[in-house]
């Protein structure tokens, strides 16, 4: 296991800034979640950790070594791929077989077999190992596609929206088992989704890139209570973070143009009036679409509200967060 | 796999099967017709109107691997009951066997430069179509079609320059020559088929391997290699079918040592009258290799054909 650090690193596609003078320190044994929308380049830095791409401008460090000019199979990192990319002409156990055969590892055949239940049993996929690969549903493949992660001890793990394709049953016990496995391991873990639960529970630490630079990096409770733009706010909540020009209520500091309200920012049946536009009942809990001076807003409300389109709810803004007219963070 | 939503009506099913069966037997005929000339005696050969059912005899098959003479009427008329029973095959015609023809050799010939030059096509083609594939070759397009363009005109064409090349060089009539002609006519096939092949591997497959411990070629040889399998199994039997078949190119540039099979096979009826059954019989041997060949690899070739269409 070890570090891996970003040290300025650029990256370009033809014209397209994947990376902007990129750094990062991803800590031994940490968990690192990266947030972004598509194109703000989480999958290019996965790239560029396992050597698939090479940095235009900067340097990778893996556990204090450069990494420059090391191949793919040198850095020994494991990545987990969007598209699963099993190898079609193999069987589900030859699959998870193949990077413990590579001539880099040449694993025992008795070490080979027993590694190879143990992952199996975790992703729940013993009885399809004979299977070919293109014979299984998308979930197995996926699961799969993360046993072939499993079955080696790298340096560090990549994973490229590794549940996206799951149910959500399974999406939540393998949350908890990838969690378990890499705190068990001490594994250090770099982790691509758009999930923001999966962000929010199994992340040490969250990466919020925009276009190609990190712009806040710190745990996710961090990131969550303390954004420090309007951008890095919007990565995560659900539902989203509500975003009104600052005049709207009373009170705003004089540099503020926006005002951030997450739901718990909220405070109902005080304040100025509201009227419920739409109530969606989500079963655990109640969303409730306002409109406040014109302006729309969602919240969150008691599970068994007796609340109905066209009623008033007082509101008023508890600790909300202020942002300038660039969306950077101003109180 | 992909399928039609419905089942086809009986009817459907007899129209298409006639259908089927009505352009085999178009295709077949001619084959039939070689395949049951070999076994015919000289006179059945050339009977009008032609016979469909007749007895069937080998002398054919043992023309075409003999040399004969004809014994004088002495000779002929002595008892040769102890004889093995080609050379009383040969003394019934009042002939006798004096050697070997060069048939074998001929055919061994074919052996040697049609699996030779596939070999060199494949292995040359597949490597040149995995680099168009995979990696930014400067003018790629350009590069392409230049390979494709040598494939324009027939090789016939360009038969007195590469007679001229090949007399300097010391070709002319070598086993080597051949293969090397024929692997540069076959390459621009090997690399366009082989390259739509290796294009439709998504590269996704290769950097999974990267990153599980293989190097560049590794992952090549064990992940792309068994995918594209099919696609090369049916390139190879367009190459091998070619060079197997080619005729005037063997014509002009071979006459002794290197002489493929085709320009040997017409000069058997010069031998001793119009010997059809020998032609015929020679021509049905040297059908079996490509059939042999084909049939082994059909599984593939049907799958090569239909691959783009059914693998997404």
């Amino acid at each position: 296991m070890a570090e891996v650090i970003f040290k300025n690193v650029t990256k370009k596609f033809d014209s397209d800034i994947a990376l902007d003078n990129f750094s990062m320190t991803v800590a031994d044994g940490s968990f690192v979640v990266l947030l972004g929308p598509t194109g703000a380049g989480k999958t290019t830095s996965l790239r560029m950790i396992s050597g698939l791409d090479k940095p235009d401008s900067g340097e990778i460090f893996i556990g204090g070594h450069s990494m420059t000019g090391l191949t793919p199979a040198q850095r020994n990192v494991a990545m987990v791929f969007q598209q699963y990319s099993l190898y079609p002409h193999l069987t589900v156990r030859e699959n998870l077989e193949f990077p413990l055969k590579s001539p880099l590892l040449k694993t025992p055949a008795d070490e080979i077999a027993s590694k190879i239940h143990e992952v199996a049993e975790v992703l729940q996929i013993s009885h399809k190992l004979d299977n070919k690969a293109t014979a299984l549903s998308g979930g197995e493949m996926q699961r799969v596609s993360i046993g072939r992660a499993l079955v080696r001890n790298p340096s560090i793990y990549l994973m490229d929206e590794p549940l996206s394709s799951l149910d959500a049953k399974l999406r939540a016990d393998l949350r908890i088992e990838l969690k378990r496995i890499q705190s068990k391991s001490g594994a250090t873990l770099l982790y691509v989704t758009h999930d923001q639960i999966e962000a929010m529970t199994m992340a040490t630490h969250v990466g919020v890139l925009d276009r190609g630079k990190l712009v806040q990096f710190g745990s996710p409770r961090e990131i969550y209570e303390n954004p420090v733009s309007i951008y890095s706010a919007s990565r995560l909540g659900q539902p989203r973070v509500n975003i009104l020009p600052a005049t709207i209520f009373a009170g705003a500091p004089d540099n503020a143009a926006k005002i951030g309200l997450r739901p718990e920012q909220i405070v109902q049946g005080e304040g100025e009036d509201s009227l419920v536009t739409r109530i969606e009942h989500l079963g655990d809990q109640t969303r409730l679409h306002l409109s406040f001076k014109s302006h729309d807003l969602i919240t969150v409300t008691d599970a068994h509200t007796q609340l109905n389109e066209g009623d008033i709810v007082k509101i008023r803004p508890e600790k909300p967060f202020y942002f300038d007219a660039d969306g950077a963070r101003t109180a | 796999m992909s399928f039609s939503v419905t089942e086809p009506s009986v009817r459907q099913k007899w129209i298409a099967g006639s259908l089927v069966i009505f352009y085999a037997l178009i295709t077949m005929l001619p084959l039939l017709w070689i395949v049951a000339t070999g076994f015919k005696s000289s006179t059945d050969s050339i009977a009008y109107p032609p016979k469909i059912l007749f007895q069937p005899t080998v002398e054919g098959y043992v023309n075409v691997f003999t040399t004969q003479t004809r014994l004088s009427a002495e000779l002929a008329e002595q008892p040769h009951d102890d004889l093995p029973w080609y050379e009383q095959l040969a003394r019934n015609k009042g002939n006798t066997i004096v050697g070997a023809s060069r048939y074998s050799e001929r055919f061994l010939n074919s052996v040697i430069i049609g699996f030779g030059s596939t070999f060199f096509a494949i292995v040359l083609g597949t490597a040149a179509a995995y680099a168009f594939s995979r990696f930014k070759v400067p003018l790629k397009d350009d590069l392409l079609f230049f390979i494709l363009s040598t494939r324009m005109m027939p090789p016939i064409a360009v038969a007195i320059p590469i007679f001229l090349m090949f007399r300097n060089l010391g070709l002319n009539d070598t086993h080597a020559g051949m293969i090397l002609l024929y692997t540069a006519i076959n390459l621009s096939l090997a690399v366009w088929l082989i390259n739509g092949f290796i294009d439709e591997i998504p590269i996704e497959y290769e950097e999974a391997a990267l990153i599980d411990g293989y190097t560049r070629f590794q992952a090549f040889y064990k992940v792309v290699l068994p995918q594209a399998a099919t696609g090369i199994a049916s390139t190879a039997i367009f190459c091998l079918i070619f060079a197997w078949n080619e005729y005037a190119l063997a014509v002009l540039l071979t006459s002794g040592t290197a002489q493929t099979a085709p320009p040997f096979i017409p000069t058997i009826i010069g031998v001793g009258g119009q010997d059809w059954p020998a032609v015929a019989a020679g021509a049905t041997i040297f059908l079996v290799p490509v059939m042999v060949f084909t049939i082994l690899l059909r599984k593939h070739l049907l799958r090569g054909i239909t691959f783009g269409a059914v693998r997404k």
